[in-house]
């Protein structure tokens, strides 16, 4: 019970630092870049090149996914997303599908269709017991990483004159602009440490989370969840909603046959819970809070 | 009171001239029935392009004239395919009132409509509410739900096996599928053809205006009177209802079901048929499904499994340069001959959208004629300054 709690926190926590980078470029621009995912993708793929066929350890890989992502992320915004910010919400649809579809058939093309594996370096791997609890090194290790990261993120937006900055801009991107505060740049910048986040997260997340080319469609709905439920505005939210998420997820597919005897009760096969239990989730905080489930208020 | 009547005819007369009939449309119908002896050796792929034109069809209703972002079509599609594959395989041998065999291809299509129908009518509600973003993901969550139902209830639809077995009766009870597909052409080419006609009437009737009207302004929809929500609701189940028709063309015809029918590349695939050739327009599905069909297979001759990279690479295109489609490029080609010196305006002003965003495109394709531009302009510029130094 307890160990499925923590899977559940590390596996929400990954999904945090994946989807946080969406939720603000969200909140900042009114982007809706469904290739989020692409993006962290390339973070795992990256990490399993250079572990696997260049032997560079393991922690060496994480900020080497970081970086590169964020210079990809940074290079595709300015040449093109920054075209888009003012077009309709359908483009942006459109446009986002179309860079994961390139991006699929790339990562198919030189890496090949199967999932990807990578080889842990020993002291991450094994179980520990606290607490009569089994938790495996590597998703404490994640954890670790994540809430860092959650902290320092914290951290920046709420004390660094960025941070203030970055939340005038997405309180209100009008007056901020009139503010002589210069909303693109900023946006540029987030948008880079959002994709350089979701990088991190696709390298962290090649133990946990399946890679392979179809990556950003599976995991698209995540982040879109993860956004939905915690809302744009701060980063807390979309933290809570990610681990909420994340041990949803987890509970659902270890108790996935939980309702088989309501099933045998009325003589039919009942399908296992544990895939619809994010989605039902999405659709009925979508039906009650439309707004987001952590979010004070209306909000635009 | 006689300006009443007046302008009650006047209304009439623009709803009415709305929906008259072109010389092109006759011609493009001429030209689809006609295909049945111009490429006798390609009809299930005309039967497919037909389907794929029928889905696409079903999201401009939604998307094109209602305004509302739907990645989650294929779910229709697919509660369509799996009713009417279900109809026609357990229903062999059994038959309604004594006579209409439950297999039956047009009762499987009906049955098709309504189970789509009740899916979209008590999913409608949920669309309702919220931005283009929830509504985006409320018909992608619905989607993938009934993707994963359909994974999951082996027992009924086979699963990622598929669904075998699937025998329609003959059309009309006579004419049975063949290995060539010449049943299949003309089953599919007349019910798109029916299915188009009902929703060609349906946008030029009032209620298609009254759509319009909430795409391009919901709240002042609402404030001159019109049940906003009503329309809504019934234009989307209208639509879940087209593309479950839809899907169970395909089933029937390929007699087969399977996970590929409710799959989110399917919502994916026919709203990018749409946008290919132009939302909005009655003709823009159709249109934009011979071009998708044409360019797969053209594309997928050179790189077969990589089909999906020039996918992106078009939508991209789409997107960034190419506004409303084929239909919108035509529309605007032929404003642009009807009005004599346009030509060379649009073109001056394609030029300097092209340098003013610095385009490499047009250093290199009009080297002298960007020169010459930006020179104007630098002169003009100076021009102003100067003559604004000059009145200090």
């Amino acid at each position: 019970m307890l160990t499925i709690l923590f899977d559940g926190i590390a596996y929400g926590m990954l999904l945090f630092v994946l989807a946080v980078g969406l939720c603000v470029t969200l909140g900042l621009m009114n982007f809706i870049n469904l290739a989020h995912g692409a993006f962290a993708m390339a973070g795992g793929y990256l990490t399993v090149v250079l572990l696997n066929k260049f032997g560079v350890p393991f922690l060496l890989c994480l900020p080497a996914a970081f970086v590169f992502c964020g210079v990809l992320g940074a290079i595709l915004e300015r040449t093109l997303y920054v075209r888009l910010y003012d077009k309709t919400h359908l483009d942006q649809v459109l446009f986002s599908i179309g860079l994961i579809f390139i991006s699929i058939a790339t990562v198919d093309f030189f890496m090949g269709a199967s999932q990807q594996m990578i080889n842990l370096p020993p002291y991450l791997q094994g179980r520990i017991d606290v607490l009569g609890a089994s938790i495996g090194i590597y998703r404490l290790f994640v954890i670790v990483i994540c809430g860092l990261l959650t902290i320092a993120l914290q951290y920046a937006l709420s004390r660094t004159r960025f941070g203030s900055r970055l939340r005038a801009a997405v309180d209100d991107g009008r007056v901020a602009r009139g503010m002589g505060i210069d909303v693109t740049r900023i946006f540029s910048i987030t948008f880079a440490m959002g994709s350089a986040l979701a990088g991190l997260g696709g390298a962290l997340g090649t133990g946990i989370l399946s890679l392979d080319p179809f990556f950003p469609l599976k995991y698209m709905i995540l982040f879109l969840i993860v956004v939905a439920v915690g809302g744009t505005q701060t980063i807390t939210g979309p933290f809570f909603a990610s681990i909420l998420l994340g041990i949803a997820d987890v509970f659902g597919k270890y108790y996935d046959n939980i309702l088989e005897p309501v099933g045998k009760m009325f003589g039919f096969e009942m399908p296992g819970i544990g895939s619809f239990t994010i989605y039902i989730l999405m659709v009925v905080v979508l039906i009650f809070r439309p707004q987001g489930l952590f979010v004070k208020g209306a909000s635009r | 009171m006689t300006d009443f009547t007046d302008d009650r005819l006047r209304a009439r007369e623009s709803v009415i001239s709305g929906s008259r009939w072109y010389w092109p449309e006759f011609l493009f119908w001429i030209a689809a029935a006609s295909l049945f002896f111009l490429v006798p050796t390609k009809l299930t792929l005309l039967s497919e392009i037909f389907i794929l034109g029928l889905m696409a069809l079903s999201i401009d209703l939604v998307l094109g004239f209602a305004g509302i972002v739907t990645l989650g079509q294929a779910a229709f599609f697919g509660l369509g395919a799996y009713s009417a594959a279900l109809m026609a395989k357990h229903g062999y041998g059994a038959f309604l009132f004594g006579i209409i065999p439950v297999n039956d291809p047009l009762l499987g299509l009906v049955v098709a409509a309504i189970v789509a129908g009740i899916v979209g009518f008590a999913t409608s509600f949920l669309v309702l509410r919220g931005s283009d973003l929830t509504r985006l993901m409320v018909t992608l969550g619905v989607g993938l739900i009934i993707e994963e139902l359909a994974n999951k209830m082996k027992s009924v639809t086979g699963g990622s096996d598929g669904l075998q077995g699937v025998m329609p009766a003959p059309v009309l009870g006579k004419w049975d599928f063949d290995l060539y597909g010449q049943v299949a052409f003309c089953y599919t080419l007349a019910v798109l053809f029916v299915m188009f006609m009902l929703v060609r009437r349906l946008v030029h009737s009032p209620f298609g205006l009254s759509l319009k009207a909430i795409k391009q302004n919901p709240l002042r929809a609402r404030t001159i009177g019109m049940p906003v929500n009503a329309r809504l609701v019934a234009v989307y189940t209208i639509a879940a209802m087209i593309a479950g028709v839809a899907g169970g063309l395909l089933s029937q015809t390929t007699q087969f079901g399977s996970l590929d029918m409710v799959a989110f590349h399917r919502s994916a695939d026919a709203l990018l048929i749409l946008i290919f050739g132009g939302a909005g327009y009655l003709y823009g599905g159709l249109v934009g499904a011979v071009a998708f069909r044409v360019m797969q297979d053209f594309l997928g001759n050179i790189t077969p499994q990589y089909w999906q990279f020039w996918l992106g690479v078009i939508l991209l295109i789409l997107v960034l340069f190419v506004r409303g489609g084929i239909l919108g490029l035509l529309r605007n080609g032929r404003e642009f001959l009807s009005h004599p010196g346009a030509a060379k305006a649009g073109a001056g002003a394609v030029l300097r959208a092209l340098i003013e965003r610095r385009s490499p495109l047009a250093l290199i394709f009009f080297k002298g004629a960007a020169k010459k531009v930006i020179s104007d302009k630098r002169s003009e510029r100076d021009g102003e300054s100067g003559k604004g130094a000059g009145g200090v």
